[in-house]
């Protein structure tokens, strides 16, 4: 008598669940298509805003298919998280300077990472030993990945925000003790995978991933943060498809594959403009002692200074200027007077375009975020080395503005050099060099730069925000003047 | 079974990952980067079954956790894509030399 209206509702309700996890897997595939059109968009600079618009609508679609979902039993709690997020996440972006955004990225990243390790976790908890061995080892490498990159990503934003020092923190015996913890670690995964019931394994490893992301990044330097925020980038991503392994659901998959080969690309191409490989970055605690090469060059040579005012004479008359910046020029905040100056020299006729490196700054491509946000459109920014070194040739002036390392010829010329091989810009091709910089220190890499040598360079020695305003004047000075 | 499909889906996504992203211009890496950032935070959907799902106390208030940090991400993410985004100005039509 009972038991035939529970399976008619039994029936009832599978019919029920069967048509509502279309809605959900069609939620998802729309999310996963949105996402894959963003990234294409970003393939397109006037497409990319709409492009991106589209892919945070696809996440929206992507959770409240979620929330139909019949596993979820209570929203209440739902809705706090998702409140507390919102009113988390809405001013950190809204608030957050450009000159900030690797610190940013890294911070959100260890907010990301730290949502699959928990997920990880309490789907551990839940499934315990019942899990299929796919399982434990989708979800062991969730939470390995993820707690790597939490405190990873932590690391990096202290080191980018100057909350520990930039300098590569290392001891002696250090890449032993990391590839020992990595060993345990890799023990304790395999112990899992044979046994899920293992929890003793299972939260040695959680333990060990989180300490061996703080052991990892801080031996290594504060310039080759980008390539390390790249990487956890990539770590984020896997952690998220190892999400959608473990609980079986193909958004998190894609999402996570996406993220994961963006942030490998990107870290493969900042160690190339570095002249790096991957494995002297992540291993090789650069800067910790200045490769002092080049330094036996015979007699130290004297670099010519040049008064503002003979400066401006030069800029106010030049047909073609290329402006080099580099993260200096963040730093002294000076990206709105370059603008001016940009302004006044194209008032007077003159053509100014921006040499950009792809590792100038602090993150791949920050200095174009920092110039657009300055107003300047993104038709003057050159970022491709060779064409900038094209236009070079051509240019009356060449400013160089906090840039160091990727002007510097040894690159190109002396085979002992640390920096030889590296793609730099070729300023002193250019009629005239001048070069702003605050003091006669060296680079990222200690590396003396002989450009502040050659004939053709002069020397502006100053705050970046500072000499360009006096720049400035003296050009204007010299109309009135007329 | 279903574990097979589940990497073919993978290998597929990251194929196209590899090709969409190669082709990136330089000078959006760093919205592509916040970009990719946002969309990880889809960890958000793990996070909402954990968080609503009644596997003990403990586990709602670890998954509710997850909810906080995974909409942090996603909401912080994609406003600052946007912002940046808005920034880039196209190129003005040529001859704005002498306004």
């Amino acid at each position: 008598m009972i038991a035939l209206p529970l399976s008619v509702e039994a029936a009832a309700a599978t019919t029920a669940l069967g048509a509502r996890d279309w809605v959900i897997q069609l939620a998802y595939l729309a999310a996963s298509a949105l996402f894959i059109l963003g990234l294409r968009s970003l393939t397109k600079p006037a497409d990319a805003r709409l492009g991106m618009q589209q892919a945070a609508a696809g996440m929206l679609f992507a959770v409240i298919g979620t929330l139909l979902d019949a596993n979820i039993l209570t929203y209440q709690w739902i809705l706090v998280g998702l409140v507390l997020g919102t009113a988390l996440g809405y001013p950190m972006a809204m608030k957050i300077e450009m000159t900030s955004m690797p610190q940013f990225i890294a911070f959100s990243h260890a907010f990301g990472a730290m949502a699959a390790t928990l997920v990880g976790i309490v789907e551990y908890r839940h499934l315990g030993g019942t899990m299929s061995t796919g399982v434990a080892a989708a979800l062991s490498f969730e939470v390995l990945f993820g707690a790597l990159t939490v405190t990873g990503s932590l690391m990096a934003f202290g080191k980018l925000q100057e909350l520990i020092t930039g300098r590569p923190i290392t001891f002696k015996g250090q890449n032993a003790v990391n590839f020992l913890m990595m060993g345990v670690a890799a023990v304790c995964f395999v112990m899992v995978v044979l046994n899920p019931a293992n929890t003793a394994a299972f939260y040695t490893m959680v333990a060990l991933a989180f300490l061996l992301g703080v052991t990892m990044v801080l031996p290594i330097g504060g310039g080759d943060m980008p390539v390390v925020v790249s990487l956890l980038n990539s770590y984020a991503g896997l952690a998220a498809s190892a999400t959608g392994f473990a609980i079986g659901n193909n958004v998190l998959i894609i999402a996570g594959a996406l993220e994961g080969a963006g942030g490998f690309i990107l870290s493969i191409l900042m160690s190339k403009a570095m002249n790096r490989s991957f494995a002297n970055v992540l291993f090789g605690a650069f800067g910790s002692a200045p490769t002092a090469s080049g330094g036996a060059k015979g007699p130290a040579k004297e670099s010519k200074t040049i008064s503002t005012e003979d400066a401006a004479l030069q800029v106010a008359y030049a047909g073609s200027v290329v402006i080099v910046p580099g993260y200096g020029m963040a730093v002294a905040q000076a990206q709105h007077t370059c603008r001016e100056l940009h302004e006044l020299i194209q008032k007077k006729g003159g053509d100014v375009k921006y040499a950009i490196h792809p590792v100038a700054g602090r993150m791949p491509g920050h200095l174009n975020v920092i110039l657009s946000e300055a107003g300047i459109d993104y038709g003057a920014l050159l970022t491709d080395v060779d064409d900038a070194n094209r236009i070079l040739q051509t240019a009356d002036v060449a400013i160089i503005i906090g840039a160091n390392d990727i002007v510097n010829p040894d690159a190109e010329e002396d085979k002992a050099s640390p920096l030889y091989g590296m793609p730099i810009f070729r300023p002193w091709t250019a009629k005239t060099v001048f070069v702003i910089k605050r003091g006669k220190g060296t680079g990222f890499s200690g590396v003396e730069n002989p450009l502040f040598f050659r004939d053709n360079t002069l020397m502006l020695y100053g705050d970046a925000k500072g000499v360009l305003g006096n720049l400035i004047k003296e050009i204007k000075a010299l109309d009135e003047g007329h | 079974m279903t574990q097979i499909f589940q990497l073919y889906v993978f290998l597929l996504a990251g194929f196209v990952g590899f090709i969409i992203i190669q082709r990136v211009p330089p000078l959006l890496h760093t919205p592509l980067m916040s970009a990719t950032n946002a969309i990880s935070g889809i960890s958000l959907v793990g996070a909402l079954v954990a968080a609503g799902g009644k596997y003990g106390t403990l586990s709602t208030v670890l998954g509710v956790i997850a909810v906080v940090c995974a909409t942090t991400n996603v909401v912080a993410g994609f406003l600052i894509t946007d912002r940046m985004l808005a920034m880039f100005k196209k190129p003005e039509a040529k001859a704005e030399g002498g306004k």
